[in-house]
């Protein structure tokens, strides 16, 4: 296992309306770590305390065994990207990829050479000589990108880095961005409300929520196993259902649900929504779990429909598409079968 | 489109104030062309001379040193929370509220004859009464600064000092200019304090009420016709010139 570069230990803090509480967490070296979390929860303030920028109400920042929660910023080397990018706008894109590498007191020439380097690498050369407010968002992220690249730092901190674009250079960008690691390699914590830039980019996620880091581990393992309801919520678990378990069946208000594994006592699933199947007659397969439901309310999300529905005493949602509402003629009262398999639920 | 009565209505009632402004200095231009002789007379009088570069020296002074000190209480004014910052910012206002005659009195009391009759003395009263203007533009400017613009420069290996000479002070200059002239300005044009303090040596601005007093109003205005040229060149031109400079940063 790799070492860790970068510790946090039991940092909180208050700071306007935010308020940090107990974050703990490691980035390894070379890792692309994720903060995922809904907007408003301190994830920028957390960013900031590990750049140096805030000082933490408690707990330490370590780095490379060494803490590091005194050391002012340029003395600790990380270099930050802040969702505006705060590109240098009284400069050329040159001399503020270049700032750093001026301020390390590199001869001139080396200057050029790195610069020049770096900006073939994130497709800017042409741009050297703009000023940054004449460049398009997608342009401006990449400046960003490369200021902080250039100077070769132990580690970067994004803060939304493809926030401010639009869909199309989004995704443009998050595939460039792997190309980048790859070519330049660089060990990343990358701080974002979006799921797509965590499953794609990230090697591991901490979830913060209200505050506190809630789960840290691999993307796939987070997705998959949520330890708690609060982070399957978030994660997109639509349905949380409770009930009584024995064996390895859920009773809840009159249903009986199967598990995918055995357990006891009153315990929590989750369900999402995407796993469940609405139909017009019952599929009869065995691995499934299958209810006659009523939809109480349909609601339209683009092309996606999500649709509520009540099967005896519990309450279960469901996106389908639109050409398969309007094939099952989905609207308030109608009476369906909603199924989805025993493997589909999460037990927390 | 439906004319917009209001506005114009409210227009005509302000351009009061602007031809309050213009005919005074309109009118003692056309006075004084009919008076030509005294004029050159006048400009060729060394007193007048000597007084009026006085004036351009004390106030050229005293903006440099608002700057000196301005700027730096300007930046820690936007940047940082303290307690009592309030009142701080309450006290840099606080001459612009006392009369003059006043700060005259107080400056005499405090320093008397340290800065007596001396340049010491004028630039003392300048200073007074002017340095607001420096310190709360310089304020303003740092604020219109992000200031991420300096965090990204700390973590990209800046101090704290490099990044306010390389980040925030290239930003705010317009600004901070603009707040200089405006005290210079302000300096070329107090008369009150340094009647009491600095009577002498004689700045243009007593001169011309030494003269009136003297003499009267013709052997005076000549005086006040050249300094108010020269303010209004000087002014009008600083000001161009950090209007184009702040629009071409923009």
């Amino acid at each position: 296992m790799q070492k860790d570069e970068l510790r946090v230990e039991n940092v909180s803090k208050c700071w306007k309306d935010f308020e940090l509480r107990d974050v703990t967490m490691s980035v390894r070296e070379g890792e692309h770590f994720i903060i995922l979390g809904p907007t408003g929860v301190g994830k920028t303030v957390l960013l900031e305390i590990i750049a140096g920028i805030l000082p933490p109400d408690s707990g330490r920042v370590v780095f490379r065994g060494k803490d590091v929660t005194d050391e002012p910023p340029e003395r600790r080397g990380f270099v930050y990207i802040p969702q505006n990018y705060a590109l240098f706008p009284h400069m050329t894109v040159f001399s503020n990829v270049a700032y750093g590498l001026k301020i390390r007191g590199v001869p001139k020439q080396e200057i050029e050479r790195r610069v020049r380097e770096v900006a073939e690498v994130l497709g800017i050369d042409h741009l050297l000589h703009r000023k940054p407010k004449t460049l398009s968002g997608g342009e401006q992220q990449r400046v960003a990108i490369a200021r902080a690249l250039v100077v070769e730092p132990p580690l970067i901190l994004m803060d939304e880095p493809f926030a401010n674009l639009d869909v199309q250079t989004r995704g443009r960008l998050i595939g460039e961005m792997k190309r980048w690691r790859r070519e330049l390699g660089f060990t990343a914590i990358h701080v974002t409300h979006s799921f797509e830039e965590a499953i794609s980019l990230g090697d591991r996620v901490g979830v913060m929520l209200r505050g506190r880091l809630v789960q840290v581990g691999a993307i796939r393992e987070v997705f998959s196993k949520p330890s708690s309801e609060e982070v399957a919520r978030f994660l997109g678990f639509e349905n949380v259902i409770e009930g009584v378990a024995s064996g390895r069946r859920l009773r809840v208000n009159g249903l009986e649900i199967e598990l995918p594994e055995e357990a006891s006592g009153r315990i929590r699933v989750g369900l999402r929504p995407e796993d469940i199947i609405l139909s017009e007659e019952p599929l009869r397969s065995s691995a499934r779990n299958e209810f006659r439901a009523v939809v109480e309310s349909v609601e339209e999300l683009g092309p996606l429909v999500r649709v509520t529905l009540r099967a005896g005493g519990v309450t279960l949602r469901a996106f389908v598409t639109r050409s398969s509402m309007v094939e099952l003629g989905i609207e308030k009262g109608r009476e369906l079968y909603a199924s989805f398999k025993a493997s589909a639920l999460h037990v927390f | 489109m439906r004319r917009d009565y209001t506005l114009y209505f409210f227009a005509a009632m302000g351009t009061f104030l602007v031809v309050y402004i213009i005919l005074p200095i309109a009118t003692m231009y056309v006075r004084q062309a009919s008076d030509w002789g005294m004029l050159v007379k006048t400009l060729h009088d060394p007193v007048v001379r000597a007084a009026i570069r006085r004036s351009l020296v004390t106030a050229t002074a005293t903006a440099l040193i608002a700057l000196t000190f301005g700027v730096p209480l300007g930046y820690v004014l936007a940047r940082k929370d303290f307690p009592g910052k309030s009142m701080v910012q309450a006290i840099i206002d606080v001459p612009i509220v006392i009369p003059h005659s006043v700060v005259g009195i107080m400056l005499l009391v405090t320093f008397s004859s340290r800065i007596l009759d001396s340049y010491k003395g004028i630039i003392a009263a300048m200073l007074f009464v002017s340095m607001s203007f420096t310190v709360n533009s310089a304020r303003d400017g740092f604020l219109a600064v992000d200031e991420k613009l300096e965090h990204v420069a700390r973590t990209l290996g800046a101090s704290r000092l490099r990044a306010f000479f390389g980040i925030a002070l290239p930003m705010a200059l317009p600004n901070i200019a603009s707040g200089a002239v405006m005290t210079w300005a302000r300096a070329m044009s107090e008369v009150g304090s340094i009647l009491i303090v600095a009577y002498y040596p004689m700045t243009a601005q007593v001169l011309i009420l030494e003269y009136f007093n003297n003499y009267g109003l013709r052997a005076s205005r000549p005086i006040a016709v050249i300094m108010i040229t020269l303010s209004l060149v000087i002014f009008l031109t600083l000001r161009w010139m950090v209007g184009r400079w702040a629009r071409a940063e923009g």
